[in-house]
This record gives structure tokens, C-alpha cells and sequence, in this order.
């Protein structure tokens, strides 16, 4: 493997509930090599969240620090893409809008900026919707334009916060399907987060398992599905495999769950 | 979003026979258009119907209750005179007043939203200002500059503005956070997020603070019209009660609340062309 792209050094993050501070991220460190594409799962409210809003720059840690190429991580910038959960395209814009807003910042003219949201487009099947505005199309279909938008300024990390949470499960598998598409054909690093197991095997080369409460990181699993990834393969003895290995180590992580799944 | 319009289908004549079970839920329950513009209509002429039977066989003075039709002479006297004299003097008062302090209030409210230090050095004052009673800033406002057109604009503005700096306030600190940090991943500056995605994600909202506040505009012109003016819908309500013309007060109150019902409705027209957008929901 290549060098490391981005490195999570000694992370740690307070949040202060009332009077009491809660430990949401605890000494969390890995590093994602260049072009790899790593999952963090873990049950809800482990902090996961939290490691990409600090890697977006969106957030301050409280210890340790984010680095990108050898350098710490400020705020944020056009180097990190960011995918959010749900609602965050510009309502106000139509769709080819949205995309040429992120391309403002490239030193291009209107009519190459133009062609290369259209582009982008194609990539994820929404070319015909150019000219709707968000409101009128479906979760699934926002979510594409977000990732197109994301995409399409080319930078070399793309942060992704559950991006598919939102979606019915049909919507999900279909957004997979397209994601691995567009990242084997395209390739960066990717740090995506998910409390889905089989969302994170099926797209992965790593996955990583976070605790809750404290937030650490107790699993690293590389997952050595061989690619171009198909939805077969998720039937597969060795997905299916991997899968229980996964489930088993989220579930020991949450007193919870381990219980007996009742809460 | 709101709910679409549901279609049920009446109940047929075979089904008669056959018992039914369970209460139809009464509360929310939606009525087709010309339903509602029926009983609207009906609600007025209740009123007036009212008004005009106290007034005619209620044994009141008419000069202190005046008939409708009596004060239905009294407006085509009025407006065949001074209404439009009047209504235009009032009209410009507000006007004036009203952009004074919007153009002042949006951006101070957009600053004191996204900008907590200015919040603090700001909000705790104005909140306080807030509620001390316009009304009696008018005599103030007439020792400090008189009683020419900025003591109107002065009143309106006093009344006006401090609700205004919080509603903006209020409007900008609901924009979606997912928005203004797409902005900031973008590595959009402070002034281009504030400017290209507060603004315009904000602007539905300001626009309706600018509707209702205009409302709030005309009551503190009519106040100050009252207190000291030489024209203008307020100070012919003064100038009546003067001569005990309960009819033209009559007039003039209606005459204010129609064009406020106007120009309610014309704002309300004008920013759902503006911000379609906002009406399909939010995304």
C-alpha cells in the first residue's frame, strides 16, 4: 500500500451534558492509506459521527488531531468532500445548480462549469433531472446529487456520515451499488461511516469497529472481497462470514445489545 | 408539506342496509373551497347584520353607534373629499417608516444571528427595548423633533425595529446547520456563506417577518396620526371624534384595516413568486 493519506492521531473528544462531560470520542488512532476506502461501524451514539465531522473541519477535538497529508486539520477545505445524511443540497437552486455552486471555486468559465455538473450528472444516472430542484425528487435521488456534488470538485478525501441512513432498504442497495461503481472507476480515499454491517462489508477494504461510550476503536478488519464487488456476493460464505465476525464484535461493544438486543 | 386534498367516495344506496362501526374523527377535517368562501361570507353578514340591528332598534344613540348604511353615505361623501388625500398621506408615512426600519433591521438581524459576540453585545438590549411601549415614546419623539413627517417615521420606526432586529435574528438561526457547513466544505469565506447560502436559505422566512411587522407599521402610523398631524387616516379619526362624526371614525377604521388587508395580501402574492421554492417543502 501507498502512503497514508489521512491519520486520526490520539483523537479524543469531550461533550459537556449538563454538568457532566461525556467522553464521545477516547484515544481513537488509525490511518487510511491513500485510495483505500474504510468504514468505522458501530452502534448509534459511539462517536463516529463526531471522528468526521473533526476530519471535515467542521469540529474541534478536545485531544489528539486529524492529519492530511502530513498536515493538521484546521477547518475545513476543498480538499475533504463531505456527503451529509439528508438535507443538504440548496433547496433554492435546481439540481445542475447545486453542483456548478461547488465548482465556483474553481478557476473555470460558466460554460465549461456548466458541462462539468452535467458530466458529473451522467456519472450518477440523474442526467435528465438537471433542471428539478431538490424537493422534487426522491431521498434516493438527492442523495446521488449530493454525492455528485461532492465528486465534482475532485478532492482527494471524500468524508462520508451515513450518507444512505435515510433511505428505505431498495434505495440503500440500489446507492451502494452505484457507490462502489463510481469509486472503482474514479478511486480516492474514502472514510465512510455506518451503523449498516452489510453496507460496510460490501463497499470496504477496511472496516473498523467502534465502541460506545467511550467511543474507541476495538475491531480493525481488512476485507479482502475481490473487486469489482457485485450484489451476489453478498450471499457469499466468506461476506456472510465476515458479516458475523462484524455483527458479533458491534454487539459485544454495547452492554445493550449483548444482553439480549432489548433496550 | 401540506396534506393533499383527499377524495372520498360517498357512501352508495346498496351499502345503506349494511351497519357501520366507528366515529368519523371531526377535528382537522378538511372542507372543499367553496364551502369555506360560503361560510366566510356568511361570518361577515352575521356581523354587519348584528351592527346594524343593535344600532337600529338597540335604543343606542346613533351618535355614538351610527347605522351601516349611515356610515356607507359617510364613506362615498369621504371618498368623493379627503379619503384619498388622506390614504395617500397615511400610505407614504408607513411606507417610509417601515422601509427605514427593515433596511435597517435585516442586516443587523442577519449579523446578530450568525455572529454570537454581536448577539450578546446586542440581543440582551434590544430584548429590553423590545418592551418598553411605543406609545409612550410619542410625546419624546415629539420634544426631540417635532411634529413633521420623521416624528411619524420615528414612531413607526421605534415601534417597528427592535421586533424586527429579534425576528430576523429568530429567521437566521433556523437556517438548516447542514447547509452553512456544505458551504464552509466548499471553503466558502464567512461574507460568501452569510451572503449566498444565509440569505437566500433565511429569505422565506424574513420575508414573512417583513409581512407580519408591516401590519404592526400601520397601527404605530394610525398612533402617531392621532397624536399630532395634519392629514392622514388617524388624524381624521381625531379630527371626527372632535365633532362627535362617529360615522367618518367608522370610515377610517375600515378604510385602514382594508388596505392593511391589501397590502397583507399583495406581500404574501409577491413572496410566494419570489420563494416557490419554499412552498414545495423543504429538501
Amino acid at each position: 500500500m501507498s502512503a497514508d493519506k489521512l491519520v486520526v492521531r490520539n483523537l479524543s473528544k469531550e461533550f459537556r451534558v449538563g454538568r457532566e462531560s461525556v467522553l464521545a470520542v477516547d484515544d481513537v488512532s488509525f490511518s487510511i492509506a491513500e485510495n483505500e476506502f474504510v468504514s468505522v461501524v458501530g452502534p448509534s451514539g459511539c462517536g463516529k459521527s463526531t471522528l468526521l465531522t473533526v476530519a471535515a473541519g467542521l469540529g474541534d477535538p478536545t485531544g489528539g488531531s486529524i492529519l492530511v497529508d502530513g498536515e493538521v486539520i484546521r477547518g475545513p477545505g476543498r480538499d475533504r468532500g463531505v456527503v451529509f445524511q439528508s438535507y443538504s443540497l440548496f433547496p433554492w437552486l435546481t439540481v445542475r445548480a447545486n453542483i456548478e455552486f461547488a465548482l465556483r471555486g474553481e478557476k473555470i468559465g460558466r460554460v465549461e462549469r456548466r458541462l462539468r455538473a452535467l458530466e458529473q450528472l451522467d456519472v450518477v444516472g440523474l442526467g435528465n433531472f438537471a433542471d428539478a430542484y431538490p424537493s422534487q425528487l426522491s431521498g434516493g435521488m438527492r442523495q446521488r446529487v449530493a454525492i455528485a456534488r461532492a465528486l465534482s470538485y475532485r478532492p482527494s478525501v471524500l468524508l462520508m456520515d451515513e450518507p444512505f441512513g435515510a433511505l428505505d432498504a431498495l434505495n440503500r442497495r440500489t446507492m451502494q451499488e452505484l457507490l462502489t461503481k463510481v469509486w472503482e472507476d474514479h478511486r480516492l480515499t474514502v472514510l465512510f461511516i455506518t451503523h449498516d454491517i452489510d453496507e460496510a462489508v460490501f463497499l470496504s477494504d477496511r472496516v473498523l469497529v467502534m465502541s460506545a461510550r467511550p467511543g474507541r476503536i476495538v475491531q480493525d478488519v481488512p476485507i479482502r472481497l475481490e473487486r469489482p464487488r457485485r450484489v451476489e456476493m453478498q450471499t457469499s460464505e466468506e461476506f456472510l462470514e465476515l458479516k458475523q465476525h462484524l455483527l458479533k464484535s458491534v454487539t459485544s461493544t454495547d452492554p445493550a445489545l449483548a444482553a439480549g438486543g432489548r433496550r | 408539506m401540506t396534506s393533499a386534498p383527499e377524495i372520498t367516495a360517498r357512501p352508495s344506496t346498496a351499502d345503506a342496509a349494511v351497519p357501520t362501526r366507528g366515529r368519523r374523527p371531526g377535528l382537522y377535517r378538511e372542507i372543499s373551497r367553496g364551502a369555506y368562501a360560503v361560510i366566510a361570507v356568511c361570518g361577515m353578514v352575521v356581523l354587519l347584520l348584528a351592527w346594524w340591528a343593535y344600532a337600529k332598534f338597540g335604543n343606542t344613540n346613533p351618535l355614538f353607534l351610527p347605522t351601516p348604511d349611515r356610515v356607507a353615505r359617510r364613506f362615498v361623501d369621504y371618498a368623493g373629499g379627503d379619503l384619498l388625500t388622506d390614504a395617500a398621506a397615511s400610505f407614504n408615512r408607513v411606507t417610509i417608516g417601515f422601509l427605514l426600519s427593515s433596511a435597517m433591521a435585516v442586516p443587523l438581524g442577519l449579523l446578530v444571528g450568525t455572529v454570537r459576540p454581536a448577539e450578546a453585545a446586542i440581543e440582551p438590549t434590544m430584548g429590553f427595548i423590545r418592551y418598553m411601549p411605543a406609545v409612550a415614546f410619542v410625546p419624546l419623539t415629539i420634544i426631540w423633533i417635532g411634529v413633521g413627517e420623521e416624528q411619524k417615521w420615528l414612531v413607526i420606526w421605534i415601534g417597528t425595529f427592535f421586533t424586527q432586529v429579534l425576528m430576523v435574528m429568530d429567521n437566521v438561526k433556523r437556517v438548516r446547520r447542514e447547509l452553512v457547513d456544505v458551504g464552509y466544505t466548499l471553503g466558502l469565506s464567512d461574507v460568501s456563506v452569510l451572503w449566498r447560502i444565509v440569505v437566500p436559505a433565511a429569505s422565506p422566512a424574513i420575508w414573512d417577518t417583513l409581512r407580519i411587522t408591516l401590519g404592526w407599521a400601520w397601527t404605530w402610523l394610525v398612533l402617531a396620526e392621532v397624536v399630532a398631524a395634519d392629514d392622514g387616516l388617524g388624524h381624521r379619526v381625531t379630527l371626527a371624534q372632535r365633532y362627535l362624526q362617529t360615522d367618518t371614525i367608522f370610515v377610517a377604521l375600515i378604510v385602514i384595516g382594508l388596505i392593511g388587508l391589501v397590502m397583507d395580501q399583495a406581500m404574501k402574492v409577491l413572496g410566494r413568486r419570489l420563494f416557490r421554492w419554499a412552498e414545495r417543502g423543504n429538501a
